[in-house]
């Protein structure tokens, strides 16, 4: 294993991460809710459960982030490598993926982990190794 | 009221995704690339991240209410089954092809970034597929 110290970035990484978990502590703190994004998301074709509204909400926060940011700060940079096929494939997977398996990286890896919770551990591994398999598989077999 | 607790939410969330460098993709699969250069960076927004929510998530496990006077809802299984390692696995063989997870895939969108629109179209239909076998199962 290399370390990548020209691209490691630990304060912005830190920084984003006591953010991420304060959204998360707002989110349960107040509304009593798990602010797991793939089940907001997920929950928004449910409707007649009378969720609609704070769903929405939450997932217009993150619609407006980027532009609060923008105001005061240039936006930082999104590399998407993969082609149209490649994103295709990959927004299935993931969509049916985390709903199947109840959460992603936010449900399961922040808030699950957080919370001390076996079945999101298990899921946190799962989909980190097979992201980690993955990655290798594309980046170093078929490169 | 809670509405706008979400809203909230959800822009803080957004705001903490931009700058640890999750909404960016290729960072992603720099962190996910072990055989490669790796890039450590993302552990370091997951122990940011939880050492914040173990906080919150130890008060909030003592109370039946929120802040709000809420109901809390902690989700209630416990079984570790075949659906939530075969889903775990699905999420994270897309999440390793792009390096994009649901909640970057939406900040991408309010970016205005159309390729993060075709992920994110994609993965809604991914997540209609879900809807439909799961109601003609019951």
């Amino acid at each position: 294993m290399t370390v990548d110290w020209t691209h490691f970035t630990p304060y912005a990484a830190v920084s984003g991460g006591v953010l991420i978990g304060l959204a998360a502590a707002i989110f349960v703190l107040f509304n009593g809710r798990i602010a797991g994004i793939s089940g907001i998301i997920g929950g928004l074709f449910r409707p007649g459960t009378g969720n609609l509204a704070w769903q929405a909400a939450f997932v217009a926060g993150l619609l407006l982030a980027p532009w609060l940011l923008h105001s005061v700060a240039p936006l930082p940079a999104a590399r998407i490598e993969a082609g149209t096929g490649t994103l295709i494939v990959a927004g299935l997977l993931v969509g049916i993926g985390t709903r199947y398996g109840s959460g992603c990286t936010s449900g399961h890896g922040v808030c699950g982990l957080s919370r001390l919770s076996p079945r999101s551990l298990v899921a946190t591994a799962g989909f980190m190794l097979a992201g980690f398999i993955t990655v290798f598989i594309v980046r170093h077999l078929f490169a | 009221m809670n509405v706008l607790f979400s809203l909230l939410a959800g822009l803080v969330f957004g705001l903490g995704l931009l700058i640890s460098g999750m909404t960016d993709p290729a960072k992603v699969l720099g962190f996910l690339d072990l055989a490669g250069l790796w890039d450590p960076s993302l552990a370091l927004v997951m122990v940011g991240a939880i050492a914040v929510g173990l906080v919150a998530f130890t008060v909030v496990k003592k109370r039946t209410l929120s802040l709000l006077g809420l109901p809390v809802h902690l989700p209630t299984a416990r079984q570790i089954d075949r659906r939530l390692i075969a889903g775990g696995l699905t999420f994270g063989v897309g999440w390793g092809l792009a390096g994009i997870c649901p909640g970057p895939a939406v900040v991408l969108v309010g970016s205005g970034d159309a390729r993060g629109l075709i992920f994110v179209g994609a993965m809604l239909a991914g997540m209609g597929i879900f809807e439909l076998l799961e109601r003609r199962k019951a």
